[in-house]
C-alpha cells in the first residue's frame, strides 16, 4: 500500500469513525462508508491540509471513493 | 385538561454521567468544582469550573455509550451532552423502541442558554487564522441551539412536535413547562424535555467574568467557591451537562404500565421587565413565576415540601429569591426545605433548570432533600429557613417547587408532585 493510500485511509477512519478495514480502495464514500456530501466537504479539507495539495470544488465532486481520493492526490504530488 | 407525568430522566453532570451516579454524589455532599482543564485559566480571573469529567474519572462520562464517533466530532459538547441524556431518559421510560404510530406523536424540546460557544470560538480563529476555505461545513449545525432536538428526533425517529427554548438561565424549566403543556394541548403524547450546556471555554469564562458574575475568591479551593446564601459567596461558578426527562401523557403512561416518577402540575413565567442581568430588587419576577405556578397547581403552600432554589451563589441573586420565597410561604416557610444543588454542581445555565427538576423528583422518590455545600455562614436574611446546610436530609417530601432565573429577566417556575 502506497504512502498515500496509508494517510489517506487513517483521515476516513478519524472523520467517518469508521473501523479501518472497511476503508478499502474500492469502498464508495457514501455508499459504504456512511457518509453525507457535507462528510465529504470536510474530508476534502483535510486531505487538503494533510497533503498540502488544493482540491477545487469541481475536482472534489467527482471524488466518490477512497481510490479517487488516493489517484487524485497522487496526480498532484 | 390532559394531565401530564414524567417517565424517564436523563442527566449528564459534573458529579456524574448518568441519573443514579449524579444523584448519590449529591446525596453524599460531593463538589463537582476544580481548576478548570479545558483550557489553560492561569491568567483568566476565573480559573475554576463544574467541568463533566472524563469516562476514566470515578464519576465520568462516556459519550460513546450513546453518541456516535462521527456527531461527537462534528458538534459542540451540549450537543452531545443532550444526546447522552436524551437516550437514558428514553430507556428509562422503555420509550426507546416504539412504533411508528407512537414515534408520529412524539416530540423534542431540548434547549440551551448559549449554544455552541466553545465551537463558535475555536471555528472563528480558524476563519481568522486560516481563511474561510477552512471553516467545517458542520461549523453551522454542530453549534445551534436547537440541534439537540434535531439530532435526537434523527436518533430515535421522533416526528411530534421539534422545539428549543432559548431562555438563558430558565430554559431547562422552561423547556419542560412548555413541552407540558404541548401535551395537555394534545399536541403529542410524550415528549422529551430538558436543556443543556457546555460554555466552559476561554470566551465564555472570560465573558462571564467580565459581567462580574464568577466566583474569583476561591480560585485556590475551587470546592468551597459556590455557596449560595454564605455571606461569602462571591458570585457562582459555571457548570456543564444535560438534564432530559420524558414527559407523558397520564393515561398513556398509566394504561402501559410506565412507571410514574411525578407529575408536572404548575408552571409559572414571568419578566422582570427591569435589567439586563440584575433581578429585580424586590424579587417580584420570581415572586410572580412561584405565584402562578402555585395557582395553576391547585396546591396550597402546606402542601410544598421542597423548593430546589435558583441560588446561583451570587450577592444579590440570592438574596432577592429568598426574600421572593419567605414572601410568598409566610407562615408555611418553617414546614419546608429550600437548598440549592449549585453548590455542588454549579450553575448549568440552560440545563439548570432540567438538572434541578429530576433532584427535586428524586427527592420525592427517596424522600431525602439534597444539602446546600459550604453554608458555613447563613446571612442574616436566611434566618427561618431551613437551606439544609452541608449535608443531605431524610424528610417527608410529597411536591416541590424548582425555580429557574435568566438573564433578561426571564423567570421560570415548575411544581411537581407525587402520583
Amino acid at each position: 500500500m502506497s504512502e498515500t493510500a496509508d494517510r489517506v485511509k487513517k483521515i476516513v477512519v478519524e472523520h467517518l469513525g469508521v473501523e479501518a478495514e472497511k476503508v478499502t480502495e474500492d469502498a464508495s464514500f457514501i455508499d459504504d462508508l456512511g457518509a453525507d456530501s457535507l462528510d465529504i466537504v470536510e474530508l476534502v479539507m483535510a486531505f487538503e491540509e494533510e497533503f498540502g495539495v488544493e482540491i477545487p470544488d469541481d475536482a472534489a465532486e467527482k471524488i466518490a471513493t477512497v481510490k479517487d481520493a488516493i489517484d487524485y492526490i497522487d496526480s498532484k504530488q | 385538561m390532559r394531565r401530564v407525568v414524567v417517565t424517564g430522566l436523563g442527566m449528564v453532570s459534573p458529579l456524574g454521567g448518568n441519573v443514579e451516579t449524579s444523584w448519590k454524589n449529591i446525596i453524599a455532599s460531593k463538589s463537582g468544582a476544580a481548576t478548570i482543564t479545558r483550557f489553560d485559566a492561569t491568567d483568566y480571573k476565573c480559573r475554576i469550573a463544574c467541568e463533566v469529567k472524563p469516562a476514566d474519572h470515578e464519576y465520568g462520562y462516556d459519550a460513546s455509550l450513546d453518541v456516535d464517533h462521527k456527531i461527537q466530532r462534528q458538534v459542540d459538547p451540549f450537543i452531545v451532552f443532550g444526546i447522552s441524556a436524551a437516550s437514558e431518559a428514553l430507556r428509562d421510560a422503555g420509550l426507546d423502541n416504539m412504533t411508528e404510530e407512537e414515534r408520529l406523536r412524539a416530540g423534542c424540546s431540548i434547549g440551551s442558554g448559549i449554544g455552541g460557544l466553545p465551537g463558535i470560538e475555536s471555528e472563528s480563529l480558524v476563519l481568522a487564522n486560516k481563511g474561510p476555505s477552512r471553516v467545517s461545513p458542520h461549523f453551522v449545525h454542530g453549534r445551534l441551539i436547537n440541534l439537540i432536538s434535531g439530532q435526537v428526533s434523527i436518533k430515535y425517529g421522533l416526528m411530534g412536535p421539534n422545539h428549543a427554548v432559548v431562555t438563558a438561565c430558565s430554559t431547562g424549566a422552561h423547556s419542560i413547562g412548555d413541552a407540558a403543556r404541548m401535551i395537555a394541548m394534545d399536541d403529542a403524547d410524550v415528549m422529551l424535555a430538558g436543556g443543556a450546556e457546555s460554555a466552559i471555554c476561554p470566551i465564555g469564562i472570560a465573558g462571564f467574568a467580565q459581567a462580574r458574575a464568577l466566583s474569583t475568591n476561591f480560585n485556590d479551593t475551587p470546592e468551597k467557591a459556590s455557596r449560595p446564601y454564605d455571606v461569602n459567596r462571591d458570585g457562582f461558578v459555571m457548570g456543564e451537562g444535560a438534564g432530559v426527562v420524558v414527559l407523558e401523557e397520564y393515561e398513556r403512561a398509566k394504561a402501559r404500565g410506565a412507571h410514574i416518577y411525578a407529575e408536572v402540575i404548575g408552571y409559572g413565567l414571568s419578566g422582570d421587565a427591569y435589567h439586563v442581568t440584575a433581578p429585580h430588587p424586590e424579587g417580584s419576577g420570581g415572586y410572580r413565576s412561584m405565584e402562578m405556578a402555585l395557582k395553576k397547581s391547585g396546591l396550597s403552600l402546606e402542601d410544598i415540601d421542597y423548593v430546589n432554589a435558583h441560588g446561583t451563589s451570587t450577592p444579590l441573586g440570592d438574596e432577592l429569591e429568598l426574600g421572593a420565597v419567605k414572601r410568598l410561604f409566610g407562615d408555611h416557610l418553617s414546614s419546608m426545605s429550600m437548598s440549592s444543588t449549585k453548590s455542588a454542581i454549579g450553575h448549568l445555565l440552560g440545563g439548570a433548570g432540567a438538572v434541578e427538576s429530576i433532584f427535586c423528583i428524586l427527592a420525592m422518590r427517596d424522600q431525602i432533600v439534597p444539602p446546600t455545600l459550604n453554608l458555613d455562614e447563613p446571612s442574616e436574611s436566611c434566618k427561618g429557613v431551613d437551606l439544609v446546610p452541608h449535608v443531605a436530609k431524610e424528610r417527608k417530601v410529597r411536591a416541590v417547587l424548582n425555580n429557574s432565573f435568566g438573564f433578561g429577566g426571564t423567570n421560570a417556575s415548575l411544581i411537581m408532585k407525587a402520583v
